[in-house]
C-alpha cells in the first residue's frame, strides 16, 4: 500500500488494522508513526485499538449447540476410519 | 513432505482417526462455534448454517485418514467448513461470495468524530480506564457486537482475533485476498472499539 500526501487522523484511523498488519510500506509506515508522535487522539487510538484486540482475544465464544454437537457426535461414532 | 503438524495437531489427528470420542470433543469445544460462523459467511440462515456444518464433517471424517499435515489441521477444517458453505450457498442461490460485504462500507469512526477538513487533530478520544476491559462485563459487550456483525466480518474476526489465527490462517482457510482479509477486519475491529467504548462512557 502507498500513499501520497500527508496523512490526516481520518486516514490514520482508516490505516489502523494495515499498520497493526505490517502491511504498510516502509515509508508510509514512517509518515503514519510520525502524525502519532504529533497527535495525541490518534495514539489513543491506536492503544485502543490494541488493548480491543487484546480482549477481544479473550471472549469465549458461545458452545455449538447441543442438538448439532450431538449430531456430530453420532456421524463419528458412525464412522470407521478407513 | 513438509510436515508441519503441532504436537498438539498430531494428537488430535491420531484420536480422530482412532475414534476417540475426547478428540472429538476437544475439537469441537476449540472450532465448534466458530464453524458455524464461518458457514453463517455463505448461506443465509442459521439452520442451513449448521447443516453445512454437519455435512463438512462427514468430509472432515472422509477425508482425515488422507490428512498429511500439509496445513495446519485448524486451517484444513475450516477450508472444508468454508468450501462445503459456499457450495450450499450457490445451490441456495445466494449471491457468492460476499454479498455480506454490501451495506457495510461505512468509516471506522462516524466522521464527526473529526474536526473538519484541514484542521490537524481529531476529536476527543475517551480513553478507557485501565483494567475494565477485563470485566465480564466488557466481554460480553464484544461478544454482543460480535454477533451484530455482517457474516464475513464476524468470521474474519472471529478466526483472526478470537481464536487467534494469523492472518495468513485466516486468508488461507476462507480464500480471502491479503486486502479483503484487512478491510474485513478493519471494519470489525473498528466496530467492537465504538462498542467498548460506548460501554465505557
Amino acid at each position: 500500500m502507498r500513499l501520497d500526501r500527508e496523512l490526516a487522523c481520518q486516514d490514520i484511523v482508516e490505516l489502523m488494522t494495515a499498520y497493526l498488519e505490517h502491511a504498510l510500506e516502509p515509508s508510509d509506515r514512517e509518515r503514519f508513526e510520525e502524525h502519532l508522535v504529533f497527535c495525541d487522539g490518534c495514539g489513543k487510538y491506536l492503544e485502543q485499538m490494541r488493548e480491543t484486540i487484546a480482549a477481544t482475544g479473550r471472549v469465549q465464544l458461545e458452545a455449538m449447540p447441543v442438538d448439532l454437537e450431538e449430531r456430530l457426535l453420532e456421524a463419528f461414532r458412525g464412522w470407521r476410519p478407513v | 513432505m513438509e510436515e508441519v503438524l503441532s504436537p498438539s495437531d498430531a494428537r488430535l489427528v491420531d484420536g480422530l482417526r482412532a475414534g476417540d470420542e475426547e478428540a472429538f470433543r476437544s475439537l469441537m469445544r476449540e472450532y465448534g462455534a466458530a464453524m458455524l460462523r464461518v458457514a453463517q459467511m455463505y448461506v443465509p440462515s442459521r439452520a442451513v448454517a449448521e447443516e453445512v456444518v454437519q455435512e463438512a464433517w462427514l468430509g472432515v471424517l472422509k477425508g482425515i485418514g488422507r490428512f498429511e499435515g500439509r496445513s495446519s489441521l485448524k486451517t484444513w477444517l475450516f477450508r472444508i467448513v468454508a468450501n462445503t458453505a459456499k457450495t450450499r450457498g450457490v445451490r441456495e442461490s445466494r449471491s457468492v461470495p460476499f454479498s455480506s460485504l454490501g451495506g457495510d462500507d461505512d468509516a471506522a469512526v462516524d466522521p464527526d468524530r473529526f474536526l473538519g477538513p484541514g484542521e490537524r487533530f481529531p476529536g476527543h478520544w475517551a480513553l478507557p480506564p485501565e483494567g475494565h476491559l477485563l470485566a465480564q462485563e466488557a466481554m460480553e459487550v464484544i461478544a454482543r457486537e460480535i454477533d451484530r456483525l455482517p457474516p464475513a466480518q464476524r468470521a474474519v474476526i472471529t478466526l483472526r482475533d478470537v481464536q487467534g489465527f494469523s492472518s495468513e490462517e485466516v486468508r488461507n482457510a476462507l480464500d480471502l485476498t491479503e486486502t479483503n482479509q484487512r478491510v474485513l477486519l478493519h471494519r470489525a475491529r473498528s466496530k467492537v472499539r465504538s462498542a467498548l467504548e460506548e460501554y465505557m462512557r
